[in-house]
């Protein structure tokens, strides 16, 4: 069997340590240990392939999985799940979950008190397409306070967990939406060690993906660790 | 290559209200009906630095089928894959901290070179309080290859019984993740 081809090391002005205390819950659960340098073998350089999972039409549309329309601004996000190198990555999932328009999670431990929406549950997934496009409708989440510090607010965000080409591909993150107020306050979004690495995560409002008297469209696209070559170069 | 990079999109973490939208029935049971090999579960319970358990992390794990072969294009090794056996599974700890996998025992793998990987399960660590997951290995104990494991060998030797489960009944296997502090469990820069 050939030798693997590696992927990149982690950029790290780009990604965040483990131990960032302003974000309170980290100091417990960080490790303290040096990590150990691991190769990338065919253990990692594998992983799981999609097209075992089912996902269907309505699992990209978190608007129509209920009777009724939930109430909030409808907006469609879409974007392209690339590597480094600006190659599509096709046929990889992407989860999503986020709160209601009112900033609360159907989650049972969420006891903000805002309300819950009975159209609205919040979570949808869609898998790429071959130019690794994505395409999902919802409705913008609203900021929500946690007790992480006073007066702590998140901003609006949508969760994402991809699954690239590899295991160790692996990415969940956040999408934030433009010029949001409480980026200057919150710890999970300063924990980038890299402010223009921070902005990555931002998505950008997009009129060509705006559905006149509909929807609007905002543009995400997310980067995975590349290689040098491809197995099919090597 | 001379081309400039795009920057890689930052982790960001799981957050505490991950359940609704990535647990799904079945993803802590690997096996439909008809796999091959020894059926095992894998469990243990995931405790912070305080040592308290840690209820709302989300355990992911990877693995070759009881061949020795990963369900994937560039596992080029001449074995067979099982229809029965995709080797991806998820499991969110319960309210005493513990994750549990119904799996079947992988065969070993190849390493670097002309190595061999003793048979493991590649680890992920997700939750709120992680800002990025963390990576770690769950090794057999009745595996008479962890001796010449090249991966445990990169770990100090008193480190590297945090990877390796223990046989804790016939077919249950135990490995506890220690986050942080006395018994750390190691983990990867990857």
């Amino acid at each position: 069997m050939a030798d693997v081809i590696p992927y990149n090391r982690e950029e790290k002005s780009a990604q965040p340590p483990s131990l960032y205390p302003p974000y309170n819950s980290t100091v417990l659960r960080a490790p303290k240990q040096p990590l150990v340098i691991l190769p990338h073998t065919l253990s990692e350089v594998t992983g799981p392939v999609y097209g075992h999972g089912k996902v269907l039409p309505v699992d990209a549309d978190l608007t129509k999985q209920h009777a009724g329309e939930p109430l909030g601004e409808r907006i469609i996000v879409s974007g392209r799940l690339l590597d480094e190198n600006g190659r599509a990555v096709p046929n990889a999932l992407v989860e999503v979950w986020q709160c209601n328009a009112a900033g609360r999670y159907i989650h049972a431990r969420d006891q903000h008190p805002a309300p819950l929406d009975p159209n609205f549950s919040g979570a949808g997934r869609v898998v790429t397409d071959a130019q690794g496009n994505y395409k999902f409708t919802t409705i913008k989440p609203g900021a929500y306070p946690w007790r992480n510090h006073p007066n702590a607010w998140r901003p609006a965000h949508i969760h994402f967990s991809l699954f690239g080409p590899s295991f160790i591909n692996r990415l969940v993150t956040q999408m934030y939406f433009p010029g949001d107020p409480l980026f200057a306050f919150d710890p999970i979004y300063q924990g980038i060690p890299d402010v223009k690495a921070r902005e990555r995560m931002v998505s950008r409002f997009d009129m060509d993906s705006t559905i006149p008297e509909w929807a609007l469209g905002y543009k995400f696209d997310i980067v995975l660790r590349g290689r040098d070559a491809t197995p099919m170069e090597h | 290559m001379s081309k400039t990079r795009l920057g890689q999109t930052p982790s960001q973490t799981v957050g505490p209200f991950f359940h609704f939208g990535l647990p799904y029935e079945g993803d802590s049971n690997l096996i439909s009906g008809d796999a091959q090999g020894q059926r095992i579960v894998v469990e243990g319970k995931v405790t912070d630095g305080a040592g308290e358990p840690v209820p709302d992390v989300m355990i992911e794990i990877w693995q070759a089928n009881a061949a020795g072969k990963y369900d994937h294009p560039e596992d080029t090794q001449d074995k067979p894959i099982d229809e029965g056996f995709h080797g991806f599974g998820r499991c969110a700890t319960d309210k005493e901290g513990i994750f549990r996998f119904h799996t079947v025992k992988p065969g070993a793998v190849p390493g670097q070179g002309n190595s061999l990987q003793a048979p493991h399960l590649v680890t992920f660590v997700f939750g709120r309080g992680m800002l990025k997951q963390l990576l770690t290995r769950i090794y057999f104990e009745d595996e008479a290859h962890n001796a010449n494991d090249p991966v445990l060998g990169l770990i100090p030797e008193a480190r590297r019984g945090t990877l390796i489960a223990r046989k804790t009944n016939s077919a249950t296997y135990t490995m506890n993740i220690v986050l942080q502090g006395e018994g750390e469990t190691v983990f990867f820069e990857y």
